[in-house]
């Protein structure tokens, strides 16, 4: 058989069970879909957390990122797995508690105000709707290479299965099919990570082998990789940028703050059924990412390794063009890599001095996507990987048009527009627009705008100015009111997109961007990607400025916040819907 | 109100900030402390063939993260059980 119709095979299994799953899981009260009638199982939930969370970036980039910015990719590392430490101890609990559907909604009972609810949805919408675009051309993507079908088609097939599952089972659906998928992914992940960690250092955790002797000439791996990489001109893969730091710092933080801000992350922990379980499903919503994360840095590693090792370290080890292996000329046809004989010696020179560098064209993604063949792992190995890819891009964009669409449906339709409206009909509403919301994405990742490689950032920022500390302040001082909340969010929010479109434009488009994104412009040496955190703290600063000059919160709502802050207890959580 | 009176109330808050507290000094502590702060002077210690700072940056801080939640669910268990506000296995 071969590996084409392998591919084939496997992913078309995948889709055939995300179905099954759908039909079997059909949401039949607005309960079940928004909030899978909170019954869902901590450690299910966590899987479907894990899933929700990692995204395409996640699975094909976050390794080849890190193999080429080596200790500096440790800020998507920490940053996207501590934000859960903040999430589990901060957040889910006392959200859980409050009990009610989303993330907006909260907002508007906390602050009694339509208007800090609307821009909460607002804040959900853009955050959730830049971060879906990544996920939309990540399936098109994985679709295009690994079933040789065109970027439109696959990403159609792509929308479709979501749709069926999504729109029919809603939080329900989405919660079972992300188990699933999660289980495909680190499948995918983990098996040709083992494999590559046995081949170089004859440990089967690959956690440990980065740590760990060759098997070839006894050398570590990182040791191996440093000398290597200072052999060809590159700087040290382990070494501190000490210029950086400020910036990795605020990097880190921002990711981390923005990670638990997020409301489709959030809203996940509606679904579980007590608040004790709230909080262990967050441990074990980690204990589920950190199996991914903690590989990633060894595949980094390993990957880039070998492919140096490929195209030769030294002069006499040069790769010679017309003895390049199969795998090479498999992704050269991708374009993802790219040889240019400069000196028309017939061996490609690597090298970090760009007069001399003959690989023209290196996509990071080729450290996952090519990660089976450099290691000469089977094709099935292959064939799950590209089923693995798939699920990563579809199990987040599921969470995220449900994340959106409930905004659309409960916090706008039934929360300000129509309050008087029916169980039926709500539910009939999620329904429009969770379709209305895979069509709008689905535009999106037909017409990707430009800016569609600063958008993922561009949603941190977002989640980590506005939202992250106004739902803290709900919780944890009782004294803050609407007007201080509202001021705040509206100054994190602007001061944040200020700051983005001042270095790379407004809407990023690059010749409106007045300050430039010339690092000298760089408030404190901070970049653009880092600036949440910043954002936070201007929040927090004009949160409680306005808080002290305006009238205190009324006494009911500061039983609200008495509520919230204890696992049991009368309190407007229970029932109401 | 689950709670007898307000000061057992106000001590049930306070002991669970206590504790967020002290396991958000751990979580920073890692992180930006052994991650990015002395990650350089770290870095001259090794274990294995991992430098102690870039270990700390790729490997321990995640771990270490994992660990920090599943201790905090452990203590709030038992305070909400020290203070009776546990939930009951019908109170879903």
């Amino acid at each position: 058989m071969d590996q084409q119709t392998l591919i084939y095979i496997v992913v078309g299994a995948t889709f055939a069970l995300y179905l099954g799953i759908a039909v079997y899981c059909k949401a039949g009260s607005t309960r079940e879909f928004y909030v899978a009638s909170k019954g869902v199982h901590p450690v299910a939930n966590g899987m479907a957390t894990a899933a929700d969370w990692m995204s395409a970036a996640s699975f094909i980039s976050m390794a080849g990122l890190i193999a080429f910015l080596g200790y500096g990719g440790s800020v998507f590392l920490m940053g996207w797995t501590g934000g859960f430490v903040l999430l589990a101890m901060l957040l889910a609990p006392y959200l859980r508690k409050f009990g009610k559907f989303t993330v907006p909604e909260f907002l508007g009972d906390r602050y009694y105000s339509n208007t800090a609810r609307i821009i909460g949805v607002i804040c959900l919408i853009l955050a959730s709707l830049t971060y879906v675009i990544g996920q939309m051309t990540g399936t098109g993507v994985a679709f295009s290479r690994f079933l040789e079908v065109s970027y439109e088609m696959g990403l159609s097939i792509g929308m479709l299965i979501v749709f069926f599952y999504a729109v029919m089972g809603g939080m329900k659906g989405i919660t079972y099919t992300q188990i699933a998928q999660y289980c495909v992914m680190i499948l995918a992940y983990t098996i040709p990570a083992i494999f590559i960690s046995l081949q170089m250092t004859g440990w089967a955790l690959p956690q440990i082998g980065l740590g760990a002797t060759m098997t070839e000439h006894g050398t570590y791996v990182l040791d191996r990789l440093d000398q290597v990489l200072s052999e060809l001109g590159f700087a040290e893969y382990v070494a501190v940028n000490e210029h950086n730091r400020i910036n990795m710092f605020f990097y880190t933080l921002s990711l981390m703050i923005g990670t638990a801000g997020l409301p489709h992350v959030i809203i996940r922990f509606f679904t579980v059924p007590t608040v004790k379980a709230a909080r262990s499903s967050a441990g074990w919503a980690l204990v589920f990412i950190a199996i991914l994360y903690t590989t990633a840095p060894a595949v980094g590693a390993m990957a880039r390794l070998n492919l140096m090792e490929t195209f030769g370290t030294t002069e006499a080890t040069e790769m010679v063009y017309e003895e390049r292996p199969q795998w090479v000329k498999n992704w050269e046809q991708t374009g993802l890599i790219e040889f240019t004989d400069k000196d028309n010696d017939g061996s490609i020179t690597y090298s970090s001095n760009e007069e001399e560098n003959e690989v023209t064209e290196l996509n990071r993604d080729i450290i996952v996507l090519a990660n089976p063949e450099i290691a000469m792992l089977p094709d099935w190995v292959i064939a799950i990987v590209a089923a693995g890819g798939l699920a990563a891009a579809l199990s987040t964009a599921a969470g995220l048009l449900l994340a959106i669409s409930s905004a659309v449906s409960h916090d706008l339709l039934k929360g300000v527009f129509k309050p008087d409206i029916s169980e039926k009909n709500e539910l009939l509403a999620g329904r429009i627009s969770m379709a209305g919301s895979i069509a709008v994405a689905g535009y999106l990742g037909f017409n990707p705008p430009g800016f569609a490689a600063g958008t993922v950032a561009l949603a941190f920022g977002i989640a980590a100015a506005s939202l992250f500390p106004a739902l803290m302040f709900g919780i944890f001082y009782k004294k803050m009111n609407k007007e201080g909340a509202i001021a705040g969010m509206l100054a994190g929010l602007t001061v944040n997109l200020l700051y983005v479109f001042q270095h790379k434009g407004i809407m990023f488009v690059e010749s409106t961007s007045y300050l430039g994104s010339l690092d000298p412009n760089w408030f404190f040496g901070i970049s653009p990607n880092a600036f949440g955190a910043v954002g936070a703290i201007v929040n927090l600063i004009v949160a409680l400025a306005v808080c002290k000059v305006t009238p205190e919160p009324p006494e009911n709502i500061q039983h609200i916040v008495d509520d919230v802050r204890v696992p049991v207890g009368a309190s407007l959580a229970s029932g109401g819907h | 109100m689950a709670f007898q009176n307000e000061t057992l109330k106000k001590q049930y808050w306070r002991d669970n900030l206590r504790i967020i507290g002290w396991l958000l000094a751990v979580w920073a502590f890692v992180s930006f402390g052994c991650g990015i702060i002395f990650a350089e002077a770290l870095n001259a210690i090794h274990i294995g063939g991992y430098p102690l700072g870039f270990w700390f940056a790729q490997q321990g801080a995640i771990v270490t993260f994992v660990v920090l939640i599943f201790v905090y669910a452990k203590l709030m268990d038992r305070l909400d059980r020290k203070y009776g506000v546990q939930e009951t296995e019908d109170a879903k």
